[in-house]
């Protein structure tokens, strides 16, 4: 199968902040890809850049065979996306939000309000979608943001995080549906989470970024054997607590890291 | 041209279902059409000037424009925050359908908030000298609407957060109002005065929509006409471009 994402030599500086660091890696299309790394690594960072919402420094993407810097329709038609936080409109029901989601994705209107009954129940919120959004819960509205982002039918599903602040009955539920989308439809899923098990458990492959920098990448089994690891928790911290310690040897580094974290921590 | 469209309707519901932004934006006109056009009104008159309240209504009801029209653009800010401008950052739609249609729908809040207070000053004693030109009224009411749509899509596209909200309420909007001949007449201004009034685009609104009213042009009307419809095409150019270069 080929690539359905292929990233090269991608860097993103702010200023003097260097938030992704020549990083290159691909996704095989239909893959359920896991992008790991501590908080400010650079993980939302590359998602936007490939999501057309940021401009890269230098490197080079193709998403879809597309690249996001100039073919940017062909690239906004093949995703969805779940970010990392909300972004519903509060004011609208539940139901108006996919509505407006699918006129804007040109779903055609039979299609749309078939899609829109299916994901909302789906997700469990078939009773609720006339409500408005405002009264939802932030569980509900992660759910409902799943279902937004599945509603054209997209080729590749980028979820930053999807799972936060969700019961386990969801994220099981959630998962469960992705992991059958991925392999009933080719779906490729791209996505980031802080849950090891999560990852472990669903994702064919998986990347580790610290520091703007891919550190590891492989099956997340590949990772356990390297780290000598038995489970993915373990093996993501030998891969990325390695570079605390470095940090402590040298004080000047160390300075130098509190200074990342202070100026990127206003953007992610 | 159907983003344009759900994009519009979006904020025509969220204007709808907020009755407490609906009436609270009326507070200020309605303080100014009562303080000024009850307060000066016999001072006005003694100075020859006429019906003040006559004279004011216009003034009035472009206030009201203008101050919707900008809190429509800044609005990009709030969605920002909320998240809600990702979504259409997203989508495969042109940024120029986007802002096109958020011009649109707030022009057209904007627009019903200006023909509401255009009735409460019907309440509170406006009266048409002459028979009103109700199309060109309407005309101007809509152009100040785009215009200053465009001018607060600058704004929100620029700024980041609420941080500068009060500057440009206090050094754009304010001047922008008192500088436009809204609440005074333009005759036996100071020089300098006069010179901001024309460089203001909202003298322009403002003295269209007296003459289509009450038939007092102090530019003239194709003067106003041409200045409006040039700047309106401009200012939603220039919102636009802003627009699309949000990175976010």
């Amino acid at each position: 199968m080929g690539e359905i994402i292929a990233v090269h030599d991608l860097v993103k500086n702010y200023g003097q902040f260097c938030a992704v660091n020549h990083i290159s890696f691909t996704v095989a299309e239909g893959k359920i890809f896991g992008f790991l790394g501590p908080n400010g690594a650079g993980k939302t960072t590359t998602i936007k850049m490939l999501t057309t919402v940021l401009d890269p420094t230098s490197g080079k993407i193709l998403v879809n065979g597309h690249d996001p810097t100039r073919d940017q329709k062909q690239v906004r038609r093949s995703f969805g996306i779940v970010f990392q936080d909300p972004s519903l409109d509060d004011e609208l029901t539940a139901y108006e939000n996919m509505d407006l989601h699918g006129i804007l994705y040109g779903v055609p209107h039979a299609e749309r309000v078939e899609r829109i009954n299916m994901l909302v129940d789906f997700v469990g919120l078939g009773e609720r979608k006339k409500d408005f959004v405002k009264t939802f819960s932030g569980g509900m509205k992660r759910r409902l943001e799943v279902a937004r982002a599945l509603l054209h039918n997209p080729r590749i599903l980028f979820l930053d995080e999807p799972t936060i602040g969700l019961d386990p009955q969801t994220r099981n539920h959630i998962w469960s549906y992705i992991q059958q989308l991925s392999k009933e439809e080719g779906v490729t899923v791209f996505f980031t989470t802080h849950y090891m098990d999560e990852a472990d458990r669903v994702a064919g492959d998986v990347a580790v970024i610290d520091h703007g920098k891919i550190v590891a990448q492989g099956a997340p089994s590949e990772l356990k054997e390297r780290t000598k690891c038995a489970n993915l928790e373990d093996a993501f911290i030998a891969l990325t607590g390695h570079a605390i310690r470095e940090e402590e040897a040298n004080a000047m580094d160390r300075m130098r890291m509190m200074g990342r974290a202070w100026r990127g921590g206003g953007r992610r | 041209m159907k983003a344009i469209y759900i994009l519009c309707l979006r904020q025509l519901k969220r204007y709808i279902r907020s009755p407490a932004r609906i009436i609270g934006s009326l507070g200020q006109p309605i303080l100014f059409l009562v303080a000024l056009g009850f307060g000066m009104r016999a001072m006005f008159a003694r100075a020859g000037g006429g019906n003040y309240i006559n004279f004011l209504s216009p003034g009035i009801i472009s206030m009201a424009i203008l101050f919707n029209a900008v809190f429509s653009g800044i609005e990009i800010i709030w969605d920002r925050q909320f998240g809600f401008l990702k979504e259409t950052l997203v989508a495969p739609v042109s940024r120029l359908e986007i802002v096109l249609g958020r011009m649109l729908g707030g022009a057209i809040v904007a627009f019903a908030q200006g023909l509401i207070v255009f009735v409460i000053c019907l309440i509170a004693g406006f009266r048409f000298v002459y028979s009103p030109n109700l199309p060109l009224a309407i005309f101007f009411m809509f152009m100040i609407s785009l215009l200053f749509a465009g001018i607060g899509t600058v704004f929100g596209s620029v700024m980041q957060d609420m941080q500068g909200f009060p500057l440009i309420i206090n050094f754009i909007i304010m001047p922008i109002f008192f500088f436009s001949g809204a609440i005074f007449a333009t005759n036996g201004l100071p020089r300098v005065l006069l010179i901001l009034l024309r460089l203001n685009p909202l003298s322009y609104g403002v003295d269209g929509l007296r003459g289509a009213l009450i038939n007092q042009f102090a530019f003239g009307l194709m003067t106003d006409l041409a200045v409006v419809t040039v700047l309106t095409a401009l200012l939603l150019a220039i919102g636009s471009y802003f627009f699309s270069k949000i990175q976010l």
